[in-house]
């Protein structure tokens, strides 16, 4: 059992070094994306899928992550080292500081709160134009310089790059999944109550999610502004969230793999429809009708209903 | 030192008076049952003991420590658990998850966060100990939402059971079961460690009678009587209110 889901993980990255040598250079820019948006929806699943925490402000620690790498290397140093930390400690730090009004509340309180305070920040990145460029957002940011052979401003190398953050991502969290402190999440997830009285300090196990949940999206806003090389304020909004919060939903809550792959989904439906950008959202509203009413447990649930095995 | 104490304890919902000046005292050991008809402020003693309550007057003792201003998993931590009367388990994890979640919860391996649950066999040996002796074994990969009511009775137990506890507070254990599976759920309370010091609501006095050696009667949020089992058997005011007769009958 353990061997044969080992064997799947390494085939599955088999496949993802692979890859780059069949796809054209724009095809990889999009499983590049793919990657960064799976490490995105991953974190947030970290909260909705095992914790039972439904964020729908998710995108402010990707964007404020994004936005921190993005100003420093434009306006302070292109230096990794600097930029990069200092993108996490940010997600972290505001995940930190949201996670002590937002945590107060719980069901649609706690994801009223949480979209209240994204869209705090979406309204600073939009506001303060001298900082931030307002909604033409921040343009031309560098790709990081690294002592490596390879240049990352090259699709390949930096699809490397994006990869193995992604590996890393997905082990750390599978981790966190499976440690006491990851099921005593589960448990707090289908009764926090009973939690409380077994001994549980339910508030400090949520704030930890929390935290860490903001952090990987750091991770994943960091790798975005160097991917994109543009971040603007529709990184920090209600759509950007939302969109996060069905890329869970569509691959399957409370695994990691679905996540990934609704993220993967989502990003490749999007990379259709954009020709019709306006209706995108309304594209996005239709999958999420169409997956509560025919796979509520999402991409993953449907696999396994075939396979007949039973859920986690 | 008293296990549990309980003094001079009163609650309000708003204008409602749920408990008014309560005393309560349980040795260690001891095997208590608090009795009266719906609406006397049982369950919400209970909610107070553990924590789930802050009570607007009084103050709660365990083990000989001031609780009154800690949050439950402290209390937990120093050895009280409860049931709910409610069913509160764990309705899609397997038995056996949630009984290892019950397991860790008073480990200190319980808020690490960068190794698998399995590299801590110590805990999956004690969830298995106590499903073997608790008779339960066979059903540790099933859904607990899915088993049937006396089951999940018996598994909220385990649950209680998991950290050892030193006070115990049971809510209608036998509440909606079957006569057979009743029975089972006595059975059960029975084989509990004499070291574990039991509170017990029940509502069928005959059951409550038969497990424990003293009785509190709360009516209308006071302690109406308290003794042993023949004093408050045979208390007039006792068998006025809790069996319904009239005051004249």
């Amino acid at each position: 059992m353990k061997t044969r889901v080992a064997v799947r993980w390494a085939a599955a990255l088999v496949v993802l070094i692979a890859l780059p040598a069949v796809l054209s250079s724009y095809q990889l820019g999009l499983l590049t994306k793919m990657l960064i948006f799976g490490i995105f929806a991953m974190s947030l699943d970290l909260l909705l899928g095992y914790a039972g925490l439904p964020s729908l402000g998710h995108a402010a620690y990707f964007g404020v992550a994004a936005y921190t790498v993005g100003l420093l290397s434009l306006r302070v140093a292109n230096n990794f080292w600097l930029d990069f930390p200092a993108g996490l400690a940010m997600a972290a730090g505001v995940s930190a500081l949201f996670g002590l009004f937002a945590l107060r509340a719980r069901g649609s309180y706690f994801l009223m709160i949480t979209l209240a305070l994204g869209q705090v920040l979406w309204g600073i990145a939009f506001g303060w134009r001298s900082l931030t460029g307002g909604d033409d957002g921040l343009p031309s940011v560098p790709r990081p310089r690294l002592p490596l052979p390879w240049a990352l401003t090259d699709g390949g190398p930096f699809y490397y790059f994006v990869l193995a953050f992604f590996a890393v991502s997905i082990l750390a969290l599978s981790v966190i999944v499976r440690s006491p402190f990851g099921r005593a999440l589960v448990g707090i997830r289908e009764s926090e109550r009973r939690m409380e009285v077994l001994g549980y300090d339910v508030w400090r196990y949520k704030y930890v999610a929390f935290i860490l949940a903001g952090l990987f999206a750091g991770v994943a806003g960091n790798l975005f502004v160097y991917f994109n090389g543009f971040v603007s304020p529709s990184y920090l909004n209600i759509v950007f969230s939302a969109a996060a919060l069905l890329m869970v939903i569509l691959g399957g809550a409370g695994t990691l793999v679905g996540p990934a792959l609704g993220a993967a989904v989502i990003v490749f439906l999007e990379n259709m429809i954009s020709a019709y950008m306006e209706r995108w959202v309304l594209v996005l509203g239709l999958i999420y009708v169409l997956v509560t009413l025919f796979a509520p447990s999402g991409l993953v649930g449907l696999v396994r209903q075939r396979l007949g095995s039973h859920p986690a | 030192m008293m296990a549990l104490q309980i003094e001079r304890l009163s609650h309000s919902f708003g204008g409602l008076q749920a408990l008014s000046d309560v005393n309560l005292a349980v040795a260690p050991g001891e095997r208590l049952a608090i009795i009266g008809p719906n609406g006397a402020g049982k369950t919400t003693l209970f909610n107070i003991v553990t924590g789930i309550f802050r009570p607007s007057a009084g103050r709660i003792r365990l083990l000989g420590q001031d609780v009154t201003r800690l949050p439950p998993h402290r209390r937990a931590q120093l050895g009280l658990a409860r049931t709910f009367q409610i069913t509160t388990l764990f309705p899609r994890l397997t038995v056996l998850d949630s009984v290892l979640l019950a397991v860790q919860g008073l480990d200190p391996a319980r808020f690490t966060l960068h190794r698998p649950r399995e590299a801590y066999g110590h805990l999956r040996e004690r969830a298995e100990s106590l499903l073997t002796e608790w008779g339960l074994a066979d059903r540790c990969h099933a859904v607990t939402g899915r088993l049937s009511y006396g089951e999940q009775r018996q598994v909220e137990l385990i649950l209680a059971l998991a950290g050892a506890p030193k006070v115990l507070l049971l809510d209608e254990p036998t509440a909606g079961l079957s006569p057979a599976e009743t029975a089972s759920v006595a059975e059960m309370i029975r084989r509990f460690s004499r070291d574990t010091t039991i509170l017990l609501i029940e509502h069928d006095m005959d059951i409550a009678l038969e497990l424990v050696d003293r009785v509190t009667v709360l009516f209308q949020g006071r302690v109406l009587a308290e003794g042993t089992k023949d004093k408050i058997r045979s208390d007039p005011e006792v068998a006025a209110i809790y069996l319904g007769t009239d005051d004249d009958a």
